[in-house]
């Protein structure tokens, strides 16, 4: 499928390229598709690409002299991705505690949406959601396949702190604070495993393209996960 | 090894920043001022990934341990050895027990301290660039101890005919690219913006500087996109936030301007109050 793209100078050493401003998995294989494409194609210590629902945006290490030549490079480059590209893309389970101890929001919100709390894990925990990219703080990742009927608002004051590893829902999407922040989403849950640890490589297994899912565990499950953690005996692993 | 004897208002170690760490959501960090921290590095002979101290509004109060050779550069601190004033950009001869203290500042607002090869504290992710999360450390801290390379084997460079352009700490113009929603502006919006003079609110910091006076406009947020320090967003509320170093790397508000490297460190170089004007 062939998308209509933008393509503008960002700043003296960045380029822009955007696809129609829609969410869909769709654009997002296609932008991977190029993405891998342009990383195969230069050196990886020249070059950094980052993607976003709609975007890829390539950064030079070095102020670019002519950034038309640059812009003409990689249009040619996109042409090459008729070939076939394999795309290796994995399946994370994710355990989450949705006990209350854990889920600061849960009630509130559960009246908000007119869900039960067993209910709102059921359908929390039911999609394979798509990974689409990692922003906002490290390690945080935008998923896509949340289930419309947990939609809702993010709150209109935002908290001042959420802890790490607060699984929560903001308005159509749903998400894992990889570190403690203010943040303004609806906390239902916590997950234990760490999601970025910048001493690991890559500081942050989980890609863009990758699917999860959420399993709920009970709070002692929750706290043998943490002490595994401790003793460096968990460890997240894929499924094929 | 540096003793810290005060930090200072807030001192950071930065050098280049992380490049290669964006698709894992970590900002890019490394010096406010990327002109005056590479000019250090100049005059010393260093390579330009060398980790430099960053100082910010009020200088530190630091004992050498070792001999060296220094430079800073910068805002202007009044930096001295031991009470005795010393030059800006220019290598200083530093003898064991030597104590660096810095007075009022006078102009800009960042200064930057290099030391021949670069402070050595722990590197993560590729770079020295303190950020929470990161790096161990995220601010220099009083009584700590920083360590750096003995000057014993290495020559001492003298680069006296490198001429430091003062003229951007004072400058208020700030050259600018059309930012990706630019576009979505109506025509006198987009001049309105050219012919405001901003001022910097009392929120600026490492992650952004927030301008006055808000604009009326009807741009709606995006679909979340990249960000780059120097990104200039439009909030819903009419305000302009410029990016800086520390900046997330996707952000959902219309980025109406970009910044140019060098507008970014002139910025960097701004405190409350401070007037600018963009530039196209």
């Amino acid at each position: 499928m062939a998308f209509k793209l933008k393509y503008t100078a960002y700043n003296e050493r960045s380029i822009l390229i955007e696809w129609p401003a829609i969410i869909d998995e769709k654009i997002l294989k296609n932008i991977l598709l190029f993405k891998y494409s342009i990383e195969n194609n230069f050196i990886k210590q020249t070059i950094e690409v980052v993607n976003a629902y709609n975007s890829l945006l390539i950064i030079y290490e070095h102020t670019i002299d002519n950034i038309n030549n640059k812009i003409k490079e990689l249009k040619t480059l996109n042409w090459s991705l008729n070939g076939e590209l394999n795309i290796k893309n994995k399946h994370w389970a994710i355990p989450v505690c949705y006990d209350n101890d854990f889920a600061q929001d849960i009630e509130k919100y559960s009246k908000e949406i007119n869900c039960s709390k067993a209910d709102i894990i059921t359908i929390h925990t039911q999609p394979k959601y798509r990974v689409f990219f990692t922003g906002f703080l490290p390690g945080f990742l935008y998923l896509g396949g949340l289930d419309p009927r947990l939609f809702l608002d993010r709150k209109s004051v935002p908290n001042l702190k959420v802890k790490k590893g607060s699984v929560a829902i903001g308005g159509k999407q749903t998400g894992i604070y990889p570190k403690s922040s203010p943040g303004g989403w609806h906390v239902i849950g916590n997950c234990p495993v760490e999601l970025f640890n910048p001493k690991s490589h890559p500081p942050c297994q989980i890609e863009a393209g990758d699917t999860i899912q959420f399993y709920g565990i009970d709070k002692a499950e929750y706290y043998e996960i943490l002490e595994r953690i401790d003793k460096s005996e968990f460890n997240l692993k894929p499924n094929a | 090894m540096i003793k810290v004897l005060e930090p200072g208002f807030y001192s950071t170690i930065q050098d280049l920043g992380r490049f290669g760490y964006r698709k894992y959501g970590v900002p890019v960090s490394g010096a406010m001022d990327g002109y005056s921290s590479q000019f250090v590095n100049m005059i010393l002979g260093n390579e330009k990934k060398a980790a430099v101290m960053e100082i910010t509004m009020s200088g530190p109060k630091l004992e050498f341990l070792k001999p060296t050779t220094i430079a800073i550069s910068g805002a202007l601190m009044q930096p001295m050895i031991n009470g005795t004033s010393i030059a800006f950009n220019k290598s200083i001869k530093i003898e064991k027990h030597d104590i660096l203290s810095f007075g009022k500042l006078n102009s800009g607002f960042r200064s930057y301290i290099g030391i021949t090869g670069g402070f050595h504290s722990k590197p993560s992710l590729g770079s020295r660039s303190m950020y929470e999360g990161v790096t161990e450390s995220v601010q220099i801290k009083k009584n700590e101890y920083l360590g750096y390379q003995s000057l014993t084997a290495n020559l001492n460079h003298t680069y006296a005919h490198v001429k430091y352009n003062q003229s951007y700490l004072m400058s208020k113009d700030l050259k600018v690219l059309k930012g990706p929603e630019f576009n979505d502006l109506t025509k006198v919006q987009q001049n309105q913006i050219f012919d405001t003079t901003y001022v910097v609110s009392k929120f600026h910091n490492r992650m952004a500087y927030q301008l006055e006076p808000n604009m009326k406009h009807n741009l709606s947020s995006i679909l979340t996109a990249p960000v780059l320090p120097g990104t200039v967003q439009l909030t819903p509320s009419g305000q302009l936030i410029v990016l800086m170093r520390d900046c997330q790397t996707t952000g959902g508000y219309p980025r109406v301007l970009q910044l140019s490297e060098s507008a970014i460190n002139t910025l960097s170089q701004k405190a409350t109050n401070n007037k600018i004007r963009f530039k196209l």
